[in-house]
């Protein structure tokens, strides 16, 4: 980064604003989305300590009942914390940044640099897809110590659906946090993950959820991912139906993302 | 109204020797020596209210234009559709020869913005976040040398957050200009500063227009406009209502004129004033105005030479009237802003 403070003498109206590559615009942004996510310590709560206690929880203790059939308890648990970890980086984490760098005029601001308003996006999804690497490290080591067993013939299908996964949540992310007050964002961000955890099919499959939710789980994005990538690490392969529901609900709402939100 | 000082600078550069890069080759319009800010007929409406009411405007390169208004008379929203942020609702927005909107991609790198609200990042250090918004441009200025003039060296470690809001505001301007820019938006740039910082901020926006740039400021603050600005414009109701340079804004056919000020008791009889003044400057027959804006405070404009100082002193002593204050100065640009736009306020 030293040739961005690098001094010329020449005045400024001989050497007027040069734009830098648009790759090194949107790397720049990219690095500075990921460290803002890892320096604030809220972010760090949901996006790593969270999904880390859930595995933990989940698989040294018995308080919530899984039937995991006859796959080790580890196996069947990882897939749906990385799924948590997505939906929490995506969506959680995305939601509040954005919402709060809404209010406080910094979309605006950037879109007047040469980053733009694409390259204010690009860095975003970037960013998030960075810090998610991040979780996989510290979830997959954690799992990894724990026993977890991953079907190595799933895991490009995992890489793949965990990329669907985290466009759907960042298009929903970025709906709610461009159309909503900060505040209310801030709030409502923390709530549908905590009801996504518990009832939104992404830790327990959807056929395992009590009455109705059995059928509106099957049919969410989060239950879609949970299933998705439940399939795809445990071996059994990516079920068709949990790909189309993730797929259409992503491209609903990037429509929607890009219909509603409002840069101020 | 002043012609405009050509773009290419005092020091006699030709345009062309700026860099030959193929999008800026193509795009000269607002080198080759028209305004570098032409605003036409802007309208801009805000649920069915017309906030910017067909609004005309220039800024010149190598000058500091005054944007200047009482709140909520179209300021800000005007200079956002400069910037591109919002789209007219009528009318024509010219920054270098392009659109702002549809001229966006290569509009960005020639042009720096300061946001009234600042934009900052709340969470990132000072130091860092001038370092990220540098990053953007492929020769930004130097950052060890903006930093120390703005003095935003002092408070680099610093979060956003934390900063005052002259501090922020500071920060705000030293992104604003570190790409180099051709025309740089400030939207009130030394709102909420002490006279320190102010200073540094004017020495920088002085510099800006001597290496070429077209510098457009909004402001509420008669000496900030007084003081800096080559050109002002007088916004009010989404309107320009007076355009020119200080000294044509204090009108031009009464150069003469000064304003006398004085406190005494209220309700003193101004008409019989100003026949007294008239008598004692023979030769401008009717030109002396007084008013009393507040109870006890008189405002008397017109030829004011010795002789008038002598009758208004001798107009008070008759009447056994003291003057507790009493002061002789130049009609200001307040006197003429306030005269434009009203008293009361908003």
């Amino acid at each position: 980064m030293t040739s961005t403070t690098s001094s010329t003498t020449m005045p400024a109206a001989r050497t007027p604003g040069t734009a830098a590559p648009a790759w090194r615009r949107v790397l720049a942004q990219t690095g500075f989305e990921t460290r803002a996510v890892l320096r604030n310590g809220e972010q760090l709560l949901v996006t790593i300590v969270l999904p880390v206690m859930v595995l933990l929880g989940l698989t040294r203790t018995s308080v919530v009942e899984i039937d995991t059939g006859d796959l080790a308890r580890i196996d069947f648990v990882t897939p749906g914390v990385l799924a948590l970890a997505c939906v929490s980086t995506a969506f959680t984490s995305q939601a509040i940044a954005t919402a709060f760098d809404r209010r406080n005029g910094v979309l605006r601001l950037l879109a007047t640099t040469p980053l733009g308003r694409g390259g204010l996006l690009a860095g975003k999804l970037l960013g998030v897809l960075a810090v998610e690497a991040v979780q996989i490290v510290v979830i997959g080591a954690v799992a990894l110590a724990l026993g977890w067993q991953p079907a190595a013939g799933g895991i490009l299908a995992a890489v793949g659906v965990g990329l669907l996964g985290t466009a759907c949540f960042t298009a929903l992310a970025l709906l709610l946090a461009g159309t909503l007050r900060a505040e209310g964002v801030l709030a409502l961000a923390n709530l549908v993950l905590v009801l996504l955890v518990v009832g939104g099919g992404l830790l327990v499959p959807p056929e395992q959820l009590p009455g109705p939710l059995e059928h509106l789980a099957t049919f969410l994005p989060s239950g879609a991912l949970g299933e998705a990538m439940r399939g795809a690490l445990l071996g059994t392969g990516v079920p068709a139906l949990a790909l189309a529901v993730l797929a259409a609900w992503t491209a609903l709402l990037a429509w929607a993302a890009a219909r509603f939100f409002r840069w101020q | 109204m002043p012609t405009s000082i050509a773009p290419s600078g005092a020091d006699g550069a030709p345009a062309s020797s700026r860099p030959s890069e193929a999008a800026r080759a193509a795009e000269t319009p607002g080198s080759a020596g028209g305004p570098a800010v032409r605003v036409q007929g802007l309208v801009k409406r805000y649920g069915g209210r017309d906030v910017v009411a067909g609004l005309d405007l220039v800024a010149d390169a190598g000058a500091v234009t005054a944007v200047l208004g009482p709140n909520g008379a179209g300021k800000t929203t005007t200079v956002e559709c400069c910037e591109g942020l919002r789209s007219p609702d009528g009318g024509t927005v010219r920054v270098l020869g392009l659109d702002p909107v549809a001229d966006a991609r290569v509009l960005r790198p020639r042009v720096g913005v300061m946001l009234q609200d600042g934009g900052m990042p709340t969470g990132a250090r000072a130091g860092e976040v001038l370092h990220h918004v540098a990053s953007m441009y492929a020769a930004p200025r130097d950052l060890g040398e903006l930093g120390e003039r703005l003095g935003v060296d002092a408070f680099a470690r610093t979060t956003v957050r934390r900063l005052s809001g002259g501090q922020r505001q500071r920060l705000a301007l030293a992104a604003a200009v570190v790409g180099r820019p051709e025309v740089v938006f400030l939207d009130e740039p030394s709102a909420g500063m002490d006279p320190q910082s102010r200073h540094a901020v004017w020495e920088l926006v002085r510099e800006l227009r001597d290496e070429g740039a077209a510098v457009v400021l909004t402001t509420h603050l008669m000496d900030e406009a007084e003081d800096l600005a080559d050109r002002v414009h007088v916004v009010d109701h989404g309107r320009v209502i007076a355009s020119g340079s200080v000294p044509e804004l204090l009108s031009p056919d009464a150069q003469d004129d000064r304003t006398l000020r004085f406190d005494a008791v209220p309700g003193l009889d101004l008409a019989d004033l100003a026949v007294a003044l008239d008598a004692a400057t023979p030769g401008a027959p009717g030109a002396w105005g007084a008013t009393e804006p507040q109870p006890g405070s008189y405002v008397v404009t017109g030829p004011a030479g010795p002789r008038a100082l002598a009758a208004l002193t001798a107009w008070l002593a008759d009447r056994d009237v003291l003057a507790s204050r009493l002061t002789v100065g130049r009609r200001t640009l307040e006197d003429v802003f306030l005269d434009l736009t009203g008293r009361h306020l908003r």
